[in-house]
């Protein structure tokens, strides 16, 4: 379950502290730290770093290092849904670029972006490792394979349906 | 079949692969479609799940094993093919055989292989302790702990001949040595299982299919060594293979075969899993270590080599995944039976994982000596489109691509090093002549350079303007004596580079230019891309008897280039056209052409 954030006074400490401390008593522990708070919120809030910083004795300039070193960690929130594109030898032999093209079109975003209705975050990634099924997408977690155009679209519109029927609970 | 199969002891079972590759292609919904079914029916019959069965190529696999007819594979299963598998086949005796791989296809795909580190995937259970313990499991380190010494499991190790499988090949006994020698009393064992190379998944398998033998060779290594700790550094996009992972170190754990006092004895030594975070550098050992350690992945100088000076500064044995899940087998069979495999200096059997445009693709594993013709041919079944094989890339980022004139070439580490490629962990392309060399070679540079630490000006600059170089080449801008800048950056960047990263980098480039100059050439000076895949080279057109006016490209079409009147053959803007081939891709009637050449600039 992803916690919104948002607004920094509404940031939970409490969440920040219970991760930090499961920690802190393992070396070298940092990432995992940051990469369960990534977990929690959907991405590494800046303002979580001045947090962690206090907790565990690490600078927050060295944090500030570490999470734009490493490509996982993002700054910024992403929308409802994560697709990751998959870039490998064989997915790009397959064609992952059209793949790129395509789900731009109806997913609103390109690589490295999220949509306007912030359904959409569209990431690049250098191989998911599935290369017989290629070409490849990760959409929340899972893989899809042996993707056309077509098949972007329908998946994309399958995520769409269940947003409006999630929203539109929410409304009655 | 695999060929070690009991025969005589089939009861009635059903197998589902159920490995990444088998979930994306829809497994869990299949499994869940036979649980139903065999429920509904009230029958009796054993459902697994198991990893990579290795016919990536054929997924959703099935297997189905019953007295009467032996045991048979279904391919491309789907939930709506339960129905029949088991009324026809379960219940009737009588296999679908319109749905079930030929006995002579497994076999062409199986004969020239031997699976060592593969021998329990798509066979046991991954997340069952007990189904590794029947096959053998835990035996090895029982061994070990009962009648070998350190120095003896170490003379064993080297006496099989075994080579680092992640790409360097260095003599594993021969590093455990070094490390049991460097006097310290707290070492560590790391399994580097970040598998960065874009078409490599040779560790996700192993990891997903059969995790025990990795946690097995582990406990081996570390008691050769000395060592009461362990990491396993898995790369963040395997959810799945640390899933598996944390199951079975948690059942390792219970049953006593991890944490203190192993199988009653002196012997110690417990598993941590750090996930990586995205940093294909942290492949490299000095960068995994950074890593582990809580900071920016940047290599550093060796020596101090991770065997005197490793992680935290203290001797550390770091192998890869595929490694590890060697070591179980040798203990048990002996140095022997694993050196009769394989070459003078290449020993043993390597996993590859075969992709690309080849008919029959997946997960094989084969004794070291095999040429590349017999992967790609014998087990691979040639090229899936049925066009003309043109090359085939090894060693990932790091390797290079080897022509099809050099598909006799044995595969063992120094052959391959021979044609400027290297063995790398074993990722192998296959590329038909739709594939184009400055395209793989740009796409490789753009990878290695997006990837490079930094720390390195060579590596850091060389490789960016490398790849403008390519760019320009791939847009149509080549000009005399851009190879020539090329191959003196290559150099460069190989000669100042502190890393494998910037080391091997050029090796695509310099690879593609020593054996397809004239693929460069064509791009340079006649501004043409033979096998016409780059963008600014290329114009795509509708080829007027052909298109019957549906519409359906149109849908497609990024910018709106093409129009028409339904049921009159549409046509394509040139203008408004970027070339990106989309329309093409979708066109069911193969009524869009692309040329390359000619072109009025």
């Amino acid at each position: 379950m992803v916690i919104e954030a948002g607004v920094r006074e509404k940031l939970s400490f409490a969440v920040i502290d219970a991760i930090t401390h499961k920690h802190n008593v393992e070396l070298g522990a940092i990432i995992p730290v940051l990469q369960e708070i990534q977990d929690a919120y959907g991405y590494v809030p800046p303002v979580a770093l001045q947090r962690i910083a206090e907790n565990t004795g690490v600078p927050a300039s060295e944090l500030f290092g570490i999470v734009t070193f490493y490509a996982q960690f993002r700054l910024e929130p992403i929308g409802k849904n994560l697709i990751k594109v998959c870039h490998g030898t064989a997915c790009h032999l397959s064609g992952a670029e059209r793949m790129s093209q395509a789900l731009e079109q109806v997913a609103g975003a390109k690589e490295g972006e999220t949509s306007q209705d912030r359904l959409f975050t569209v990431e690049r990634v250098a191989c998911l490792g599935c290369c017989s099924l290629a070409p490849c997408v990760m959409a929340n977690g899972k893989v899809h394979g042996r993707l056309t155009p077509e098949a972007i679209g329908k998946l994309v519109s399958r995520i769409k349906e269940t947003e409006e029927v999630v929203a539109s609970e929410k409304v009655s | 079949m695999f060929p070690e199969r009991d025969k005589n002891n089939i009861g009635q079972v059903i197998k589902v692969g159920l490995a990444s590759c088998g979930m994306a292609a829809g497994g869990d919904e299949v499994y869940d479609a036979l649980s139903t079914k065999l429920r509904q029916r009230g029958l009796n019959v054993e459902l697994k799940q198991t990893g990579c069965m290795g016919m990536c190529y054929n997924e959703v696999l099935v297997e189905v094993c019953s007295p009467d007819s032996g045991c048979v594979f279904y391919r491309h299963v789907t939930p709506d093919k339960v129905d029949r598998m088991v009324e026809e086949h379960l219940i009737g005796g009588q296999p679908v055989t319109e749905w079930v791989i030929p006995h002579e296809e497994i076999y062409n795909f199986m004969a020239k292989q031997r699976r060592i580190v593969l021998q329990n995937c798509g066979i046991i259970d991954p997340e069952s302790i007990d189904d590794y313990l029947a096959a053998d499991g835990y035996k090895a380190i029982g061994k070990v702990l009962r009648s070998m010494s350190p120095q003896e499991v170490i003379d064993e190790i080297t006496e099989s001949g075994l080579r680092g499988r992640g790409g360097a090949g260095f003599p594993t006994g021969v590093k455990w040595g070094f490390v049991r020698k460097s006097p310290n009393s707290q070492k560590y064992v790391i399994c580097n299982a970040d598998e960065g190379d874009p078409g490599a998944f040779m560790d996700r398998s192993v990891l997903e299919s059969d995790p025990h033998s990795v946690l097995e060779g582990m406990l081996i290594a570390g008691y050769a060594i000395g060592a009461s700790e362990g990491y396993i550094y898995v790369r963040a996009e395997y959810p799945l293979a640390v899933r598996r992972l944390e199951i079975a170190l948690a059942q390792a754990r219970e049953r006593g075969f991890i944490g203190e006092s192993i199988l009653g004895g002196n012997f110690d030594f417990d598993i941590r899993i750090r996930q990586g975070a995205g940093a294909f550098v942290c492949g490299e050992e000095t960068a995994l270590i950074m890593s582990i350690e809580g900071k920016r992945g940047m290599p550093r100088f060796r020596p101090p080599f991770p065997a005197q000076s490793g992680l935290w500064g203290k001797p550390t044995n770091i192998n890869n995944v595929e490694t590890f899940a060697n070591v179980p087998w040798i203990i048990l069979h002996g140095a022997d039976a694993y050196n009769k495999y394989g070459t003078e200096k290449s020993k043993g059997t390597k996993v590859f994982a075969l992709a690309g445009k080849v008919a029959r693709g997946g997960l094989v594993e084969v004794p070291m000596g095999i040429t590349l013709k017999e992967i790609v041919f014998d087990i691979g079944g040639g090229t899936s489109s049925g066009l003309e094989f043109k090359a085939i890339q090894i060693g990932g980022p790091s390797g290079g691509i080897i022509p099809a004139s050099l598909a006799d070439t044995p595969v063992d580490y120094e052959s391959v090093t021979k044609t400027g490629a290297i063995m790398g962990s074993g990722g192998l392309i296959v590329m038909d002549e739709t594939a184009c060399v400055v395209d793989i070679a740009k796409f490789f540079l753009n990878f290695t350079q997006n990837e490079s630490c930094g720390k390195c000006t060579f590596c850091r600059i060389g490789t960016l303007r490398m790849l403008e170089i390519l760019e320009r080449i791939s847009n149509g801008e080549g000009k005399e004596g851009d190879l020539e800048v090329l191959e003196e950056l290559a150099e460069g960047v190989k000669r100042a580079s502190l890393c494998g990263l910037g080391q091997t980098a050029p090796n695509p480039v310099l690879t593609t230019i020593r054996y397809f100059r004239d693929e460069y050439e064509a791009h340079i000076h006649e501004k043409r891309c033979p096998a016409k895949k780059c963008r600014a080279l290329v114009t795509y057109e509708i080829v007027p008897e052909k298109c019957p006016g549906c519409g359906l490209c149109v849908k497609y079409c990024p910018v709106g280039a093409i129009s028409g009147e339904k049921k009159k053959p549409y046509i394509i803007d040139k203008e408004k056209c970027i070339d990106c081939g989309l329309c093409m891709s979708v066109c069911r009637l193969g009524a869009i052409s692309v040329q390359s050449g000619g072109r009025n600039e």
